[in-house]
């Protein structure tokens, strides 16, 4: 295959960033994006200009580093990771154009890489649970009825990618945070925390800067593990339950 | 807990979620009351006097309809000052464009912030027309309801400005009422449905039941 790609090129978080053309040959169907991405780099390399730096790890859908906005669509046109699209989704000849996540909390550190650092500290305001540590607890000293460990499961699948964000016209982390609480709060291990985990991971993600959800459906259209749009609506109840019961 | 309420993007929808649902109430009542004008003059004056004499003899005169004001205004502005915060949040939140644009979401879901406006602009001309007479076509005569509309919608611009209001009202209402529900925590997958089908079929009522009025005055069914 020979594309063309058009790529978001930003040498620091100060300096203006502006779209770059490359051509590239010689792909395959069966690379992944990244893989592809990897191709071009090594000819930016061999011919002494900087490769596109863009963020990556696990190469296998489960980590969540990956990102990049291409042809318009957070992870592209299938509904996977950056990582788990493959050049089989694009025609030969195609002209593809990749960006960073955009939002304000996600500034551009270089070229296709942001800075995610607001997702942490969202965790950090109460994405954990309390519990003793030492030896692991019997498993069934906890029943946990089948349809909270589907719920629960459900949410856990969130990889912490920020592709809702990118996706949505507010730069919302809506779906992020409500995955997150969804999947502590209904399980009966998340239950002491239950009140302040909600009001402190909405209050971080809201001083750091992310939009509101104005309940466009965007996040969970990108979502590469398939988080749905109603979590938000559970989030919200169990936000205005916990101001109801909080006990600070 | 006002303060939570206010000072969260949460707290602050729910305010728009609640405000907007008293509005959406108050538009069903509104309309069905409007439809009175089919039952000749005497039936639709007589509904419109009983409006201020509501609540009597518990109620003084005009009051209920005064109570009924107090709080559609609260509701207006509570819901406006939110919009306006929380669009200012967005828009903050998003500020580099994406330079591969895609179209995105539903027209109701684009024009939410424009629709409002349209419709604060709305229900300003509608009361200074309507209820006060300001700017009213052809002399208002206070007390004579049935006359004033028909004024109104004798004027090709008075016919426009209520249509197109009300087909913002719609768009707005099919998707304002829908979030409302998710917002105030009653979304679900399993309800999905059942929510999307209310939020059509009071979008389309209250187009329809609105906009018969203006069309029953321009082809002459009601004169
Ligand atoms: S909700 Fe989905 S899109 Fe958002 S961070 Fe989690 S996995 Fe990524
Ligand atoms: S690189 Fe880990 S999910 Fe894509």
């Amino acid at each position: 295959m020979k594309l063309t790609l058009r790529v978001w090129r930003q040498k620091n978080a100060d300096a203006p960033g502006a779209m770059s053309t490359y051509e590239v040959d010689g792909i395959s169907q069966d690379m992944s994006f990244l893989e592809m991405l990897d191709t071009l780099n090594e000819e930016l390399i061999l011919a002494g200009d900087d490769p596109v730096a863009f963020d990556h790890d696990c190469r296998e859908g489960i980590c969540g580093a990956c990102s990049l906005v291409i042809n318009g669509d957070a992870h592209g046109p299938e509904r996977t990771t950056t990582c788990q699209l493959h050049m089989r989704s694009f025609e030969d000849g195609d002209t593809i154009d990749i960006e960073p996540w955009r939002a304000s909390a996600f500034p551009v550190v270089k070229d296709l890489v942001v800075d995610r650092s607001a997702f942490d500290r969202i965790i950090q305001a109460g994405g954990y649970i309390s519990a003793p540590t030492g030896t692991a607890p019997e498993a069934h000293a906890t029943p946990v009825p089948k349809p909270d460990a589907d719920f629960a499961f459900e949410h856990a699948e969130c990889i912490g990618c920020g592709a809702c964000v990118a996706a949505c016209p507010n730069g919302s982390a809506m779906l992020f945070t409500s995955a997150k609480i969804n999947h502590l709060n209904v399980l009966p291990q998340g239950a002491p925390e239950r009140e302040t985990r909600v009001l402190d991971m909405v209050g971080q993600m809201d001083s750091e800067g992310f939009g509101g959800c104005t309940l466009t459906g965007e996040c969970a259209t990108a979502c590469p593990k398939g988080i749905p749009l109603p979590s938000i609506s559970a989030m919200n109840k169990e936000w205005l339950r916990a101001t109801r019961k909080v006990r600070r | 807990m006002t303060r939570t309420l206010w000072d969260s993007s949460v707290g602050k929808k729910t305010i728009m979620a609640v405000s907007g649902l008293i509005m959406l109430l108050y538009l069903v009542v509104h309309m069905i009351g409007n439809l009175k004008i089919f039952f000749g003059s005497g039936e639709f004056n007589h509904y419109a006097h009983w409006l201020r004499t509501m609540g009597e003899p518990f109620l003084h005169y005009e009051w209920a309809l005064w109570i009924v004001r107090v709080v559609l205004v609260a509701a207006v502005v509570l819901h406006a000052v939110s919009a306006y915060q929380l669009s200012r949040r967005d828009i903050r939140a998003r500020p580099a464009k994406y330079v591969h644009k895609k179209p995105r979401a539903g027209y109701a879901t684009r024009t939410m912030r424009w629709g409002g406006i349209i419709l604060a602009l709305f229900i300003v001309w509608h009361i200074l027309d309507l209820t006060t007479g300001t700017v009213h076509s052809g002399g208002f005569q206070s007390g004579h309801p049935y006359q004033n509309v028909i004024d109104t919608f004798s004027t090709w611009y008075g016919n426009l400005i209520y249509i197109v209001a009300m087909l913002a009202l719609g768009l707005h209402v099919q998707h304002g009422f829908w979030s409302a529900a998710q917002t105030l925590g009653a979304g679900r997958a399993t309800r999905e449905r059942v929510l999307r089908t209310i939020a059509n079929v009071l979008a389309l009522v209250l187009t329809v039941g609105f906009i018969s009025v203006p069309v029953a005055v321009m082809t002459g069914v009601v004169s």
